[in-house]
Protein backbone atom coordinates (compact mmCIF):
# COMPACT_ATOMS: atom_id res chain seq x y z
CA UNK A 1 0.00 0.00 0.00
CA UNK A 2 2.61 2.47 1.14
CA UNK A 3 4.96 1.57 -1.62
CA UNK A 4 2.27 2.08 -4.22
CA UNK A 5 1.45 5.47 -2.70
CA UNK A 6 5.12 6.48 -2.80
CA UNK A 7 5.43 5.42 -6.43
CA UNK A 8 2.35 7.38 -7.35
CA UNK A 9 3.60 10.48 -5.53
CA UNK A 10 6.94 10.21 -7.28
CA UNK A 11 5.23 9.93 -10.64
CA UNK A 12 3.02 12.91 -9.83
CA UNK A 13 5.93 15.12 -8.82
CA UNK A 14 7.83 14.09 -11.95
CA UNK A 15 4.86 15.08 -14.09
CA UNK A 16 4.53 18.40 -12.27
CA UNK A 17 8.23 19.08 -12.90
CA UNK A 18 7.85 18.25 -16.58
CA UNK A 19 4.84 20.56 -16.84
CA UNK A 20 6.79 23.40 -15.21
CA UNK A 21 9.65 22.87 -17.65
CA UNK A 22 7.22 22.86 -20.53
CA UNK A 23 5.72 26.16 -19.34
CA UNK A 24 9.18 27.71 -19.14
CA UNK A 25 10.01 26.68 -22.68
CA UNK A 26 6.72 28.05 -23.91
CA UNK A 27 7.53 31.40 -22.33
CA UNK A 28 10.91 31.47 -24.04
CA UNK A 29 9.35 30.91 -27.44
CA UNK A 30 6.95 33.75 -26.71
CA UNK A 31 9.56 36.19 -25.36
CA UNK A 32 9.56 39.28 -27.57
CA UNK A 33 11.71 42.38 -27.45
CA UNK A 34 9.69 45.25 -26.02
CA UNK A 35 10.52 48.37 -28.02
CA UNK A 36 11.91 50.56 -25.21
CA UNK A 37 13.04 53.40 -27.48
CA UNK A 38 9.62 53.79 -29.10
CA UNK A 39 7.53 53.37 -25.93
CA UNK A 40 9.68 55.64 -23.75
CA UNK A 41 9.78 58.44 -26.36
CA UNK A 42 8.12 61.52 -24.86
CA UNK A 43 7.06 63.08 -28.16
CA UNK A 44 5.33 61.84 -31.28
CA UNK A 45 8.39 62.25 -33.52
CA UNK A 46 10.48 60.10 -31.20
CA UNK A 47 7.77 57.46 -31.02
CA UNK A 48 7.40 57.39 -34.83
CA UNK A 49 11.15 57.08 -35.24
CA UNK A 50 11.17 54.29 -32.65
CA UNK A 51 8.77 52.18 -34.68
CA UNK A 52 10.77 52.83 -37.84
CA UNK A 53 8.53 55.40 -39.54
CA UNK A 54 10.44 57.86 -41.68
CA UNK A 55 7.45 59.13 -43.59
CA UNK A 56 3.89 57.88 -43.79
CA UNK A 57 1.23 58.62 -46.41
CA UNK A 58 -2.26 59.53 -45.28
CA UNK A 59 -4.64 56.72 -46.23
CA UNK A 60 -8.41 56.52 -46.40
CA UNK A 61 -8.17 52.75 -46.15
CA UNK A 62 -7.49 53.03 -42.42
CA UNK A 63 -10.60 53.44 -40.32
CA UNK A 64 -10.35 54.64 -36.72
CA UNK A 65 -13.41 54.36 -34.53
CA UNK A 66 -13.19 56.49 -31.39
CA UNK A 67 -15.69 58.66 -29.55
CA UNK A 68 -15.47 62.35 -30.53
CA UNK A 69 -15.86 63.22 -26.87
CA UNK A 70 -14.56 60.90 -24.17
CA UNK A 71 -15.88 61.71 -20.72
CA UNK A 72 -13.37 59.51 -18.96
CA UNK A 73 -9.80 59.60 -20.31
CA UNK A 74 -8.95 56.45 -18.37
CA UNK A 75 -11.11 54.30 -20.65
CA UNK A 76 -11.41 55.40 -24.27
CA UNK A 77 -12.64 52.63 -26.60
CA UNK A 78 -10.85 52.45 -29.94
CA UNK A 79 -11.12 50.22 -33.01
CA UNK A 80 -8.74 50.38 -35.93
CA UNK A 81 -9.30 48.57 -39.20
CA UNK A 82 -6.90 48.60 -42.15
CA UNK A 83 -8.06 47.68 -45.64
CA UNK A 84 -4.56 48.14 -47.02
CA UNK A 85 -3.44 44.87 -48.63
CA UNK A 86 -0.75 43.00 -46.74
CA UNK A 87 -1.20 44.99 -43.51
CA UNK A 88 1.52 43.72 -41.18
CA UNK A 89 1.02 45.92 -38.14
CA UNK A 90 -1.01 48.74 -36.65
CA UNK A 91 0.43 51.20 -34.13
CA UNK A 92 -1.83 53.42 -32.00
CA UNK A 93 -0.51 56.77 -30.75
CA UNK A 94 -2.00 59.65 -28.75
CA UNK A 95 -0.04 62.78 -29.63
CA UNK A 96 -0.44 64.55 -26.28
CA UNK A 97 0.03 61.59 -23.94
CA UNK A 98 3.22 61.77 -21.80
CA UNK A 99 4.41 58.77 -23.88
CA UNK A 100 2.54 58.88 -27.21
CA UNK A 101 2.99 55.26 -28.36
CA UNK A 102 0.23 53.14 -26.83
CA UNK A 103 0.41 49.86 -28.70
CA UNK A 104 1.81 48.15 -31.75
CA UNK A 105 0.02 45.04 -32.98
CA UNK A 106 1.49 42.68 -35.60
CA UNK A 107 -0.75 40.42 -37.67
CA UNK A 108 0.47 37.05 -38.89
CA UNK A 109 -0.88 33.83 -40.40
CA UNK A 110 -4.34 35.07 -41.34
CA UNK A 111 -5.03 37.64 -38.62
CA UNK A 112 -7.04 40.53 -40.09
CA UNK A 113 -5.73 44.09 -39.97
CA UNK A 114 -8.09 44.88 -37.13
CA UNK A 115 -7.79 45.65 -33.45
CA UNK A 116 -10.20 46.71 -30.75
CA UNK A 117 -9.10 47.89 -27.31
CA UNK A 118 -9.42 50.61 -24.66
CA UNK A 119 -6.79 53.27 -24.05
CA UNK A 120 -5.91 55.99 -21.54
CA UNK A 121 -5.66 59.62 -22.66
CA UNK A 122 -4.15 62.33 -20.46
CA UNK A 123 -5.95 65.13 -22.29
CA UNK A 124 -7.73 65.95 -25.54
CA UNK A 125 -5.51 64.85 -28.39
CA UNK A 126 -5.08 63.72 -31.92
CA UNK A 127 -5.10 59.91 -32.16
CA UNK A 128 -3.01 58.37 -34.91
CA UNK A 129 -3.05 54.90 -36.40
CA UNK A 130 0.06 53.92 -38.35
CA UNK A 131 -0.13 50.89 -40.62
CA UNK A 132 2.86 49.02 -41.92
CA UNK A 133 2.39 47.16 -45.21
CA UNK A 134 5.47 45.81 -46.90
CA UNK A 135 8.14 48.42 -46.30
CA UNK A 136 5.70 51.35 -46.46
CA UNK A 137 3.83 53.19 -43.72
CA UNK A 138 0.35 54.67 -43.90
CA UNK A 139 -1.38 56.99 -41.50
CA UNK A 140 -4.83 58.10 -40.37
CA UNK A 141 -5.85 60.29 -37.45
CA UNK A 142 -8.83 61.51 -35.48
CA UNK A 143 -9.32 64.05 -32.71
CA UNK A 144 -10.73 63.02 -29.36
CA UNK A 145 -11.86 65.55 -26.80
CA UNK A 146 -11.30 64.33 -23.24
CA UNK A 147 -13.37 65.75 -20.38
CA UNK A 148 -11.47 64.14 -17.49
CA UNK A 149 -7.87 63.01 -18.09
CA UNK A 150 -6.86 59.43 -17.42
CA UNK A 151 -3.29 59.67 -16.14
CA UNK A 152 -3.21 61.31 -12.72
CA UNK A 153 -6.53 59.90 -11.58
CA UNK B 1 -7.02 36.10 -6.77
CA UNK B 2 -9.63 36.73 -9.43
CA UNK B 3 -9.36 34.86 -12.68
CA UNK B 4 -6.53 36.46 -14.65
CA UNK B 5 -8.04 36.29 -18.11
CA UNK B 6 -11.24 35.58 -20.00
CA UNK B 7 -11.58 34.84 -23.68
CA UNK B 8 -14.47 34.40 -26.08
CA UNK B 9 -13.81 33.01 -29.55
CA UNK B 10 -16.69 32.84 -31.98
CA UNK B 11 -17.19 32.71 -35.76
CA UNK B 12 -18.63 35.86 -37.32
CA UNK B 13 -22.16 35.63 -38.76
CA UNK B 14 -20.84 35.24 -42.34
CA UNK B 15 -18.23 32.66 -41.21
CA UNK B 16 -15.45 34.66 -42.92
CA UNK B 17 -13.41 35.01 -39.75
CA UNK B 18 -13.32 34.22 -36.05
CA UNK B 19 -13.87 37.10 -33.67
CA UNK B 20 -11.75 36.85 -30.52
CA UNK B 21 -12.39 39.00 -27.46
CA UNK B 22 -10.03 38.93 -24.50
CA UNK B 23 -10.44 40.49 -21.05
CA UNK B 24 -7.43 40.56 -18.73
CA UNK B 25 -7.39 41.33 -15.02
CA UNK B 26 -4.43 43.67 -14.62
CA UNK B 27 -3.84 47.00 -12.80
CA UNK B 28 -1.96 48.60 -15.75
CA UNK B 29 -0.31 51.13 -13.41
CA UNK B 30 1.07 54.10 -15.35
CA UNK B 31 3.79 55.04 -12.84
CA UNK B 32 2.23 58.49 -12.61
CA UNK B 33 -0.35 57.85 -9.91
CA UNK B 34 0.33 58.58 -6.26
CA UNK B 35 -0.84 56.53 -3.30
CA UNK B 36 -2.50 57.99 -0.17
CA UNK B 37 0.89 59.01 1.30
CA UNK B 38 1.93 60.85 -1.87
CA UNK B 39 4.38 58.19 -3.05
CA UNK B 40 4.40 57.36 -6.76
CA UNK B 41 2.99 53.90 -7.46
CA UNK B 42 5.54 52.07 -9.65
CA UNK B 43 4.71 51.35 -13.27
CA UNK B 44 3.20 47.85 -13.62
CA UNK B 45 1.77 46.94 -16.99
CA UNK B 46 1.49 44.24 -19.65
CA UNK B 47 4.25 44.66 -22.25
CA UNK B 48 3.55 41.86 -24.70
CA UNK B 49 0.43 39.91 -25.59
CA UNK B 50 0.33 37.11 -28.13
CA UNK B 51 -2.24 34.86 -29.66
CA UNK B 52 -1.91 31.60 -31.51
CA UNK B 53 -4.42 29.85 -33.77
CA UNK B 54 -3.85 26.09 -33.99
CA UNK B 55 -0.29 26.70 -32.67
CA UNK B 56 0.56 29.36 -35.28
CA UNK B 57 1.19 32.90 -34.01
CA UNK B 58 -1.52 35.25 -35.34
CA UNK B 59 -1.16 38.27 -33.05
CA UNK B 60 2.09 39.63 -31.63
CA UNK B 61 1.46 42.89 -29.80
CA UNK B 62 3.40 45.29 -27.60
CA UNK B 63 1.62 47.58 -25.17
CA UNK B 64 2.48 50.63 -23.11
CA UNK B 65 1.04 51.55 -19.71
CA UNK B 66 -1.61 53.59 -21.59
CA UNK B 67 -3.78 50.55 -22.30
CA UNK B 68 -6.67 50.87 -19.83
CA UNK B 69 -6.78 48.98 -16.53
CA UNK B 70 -8.25 45.46 -16.91
CA UNK B 71 -7.47 45.49 -20.63
CA UNK B 72 -9.87 44.55 -23.39
CA UNK B 73 -8.35 43.26 -26.62
CA UNK B 74 -10.25 42.14 -29.72
CA UNK B 75 -8.96 40.74 -33.01
CA UNK B 76 -10.09 38.60 -35.96
CA UNK B 77 -8.67 35.49 -37.63
CA UNK B 78 -9.49 34.80 -41.29
CA UNK B 79 -9.90 31.20 -42.37
CA UNK B 80 -10.53 29.93 -38.85
CA UNK B 81 -13.13 27.22 -38.24
CA UNK B 82 -15.33 26.22 -35.32
CA UNK B 83 -13.40 23.84 -33.05
CA UNK B 84 -10.03 25.46 -33.82
CA UNK B 85 -7.78 26.20 -30.85
CA UNK B 86 -6.84 29.72 -29.79
CA UNK B 87 -4.34 30.53 -27.04
CA UNK B 88 -3.72 34.02 -25.66
CA UNK B 89 -0.82 34.84 -23.34
CA UNK B 90 0.76 37.97 -21.88
CA UNK B 91 3.90 39.02 -20.02
CA UNK B 92 4.15 42.17 -17.89
CA UNK B 93 7.11 44.35 -16.94
CA UNK B 94 7.60 42.38 -13.69
CA UNK B 95 7.84 39.12 -15.60
CA UNK B 96 4.42 37.95 -14.46
CA UNK B 97 2.61 35.97 -17.11
CA UNK B 98 -0.68 34.26 -17.82
CA UNK B 99 -2.14 32.18 -20.61
CA UNK B 100 -5.60 30.95 -21.57
CA UNK B 101 -6.93 28.45 -24.13
CA UNK B 102 -10.22 28.69 -26.00
CA UNK B 103 -12.04 26.76 -28.69
CA UNK B 104 -13.69 28.69 -31.52
CA UNK B 105 -17.47 28.41 -31.30
CA UNK B 106 -19.84 28.41 -34.27
CA UNK B 107 -21.54 31.71 -35.14
CA UNK B 108 -24.50 32.49 -32.93
CA UNK B 109 -27.74 32.02 -34.83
Amino acid sequence: MNRLRRTLLKAASFLAGAAALDGGMLRNVFAAEWNVAAFDAADIDGAMKGIGVADANASEDIEIQVPQIAENGAVVPIEVRSRIPNTQSIAILAEKNPFPLIAQISFLNGAEGFVSTRIKMGESSNIKAVVRAGDKFYLASKDVKVTIGGCGE
Amino acid sequence: MAQAMKVRARMEADNSAADIKVLVNHPMETGQRKDASGELIPRHFIQTIKATHNDKVVIDAQWSQAISKNPFFGFKIKGAKPGDAVTVSWVDNKGETSSIDATIEPASS
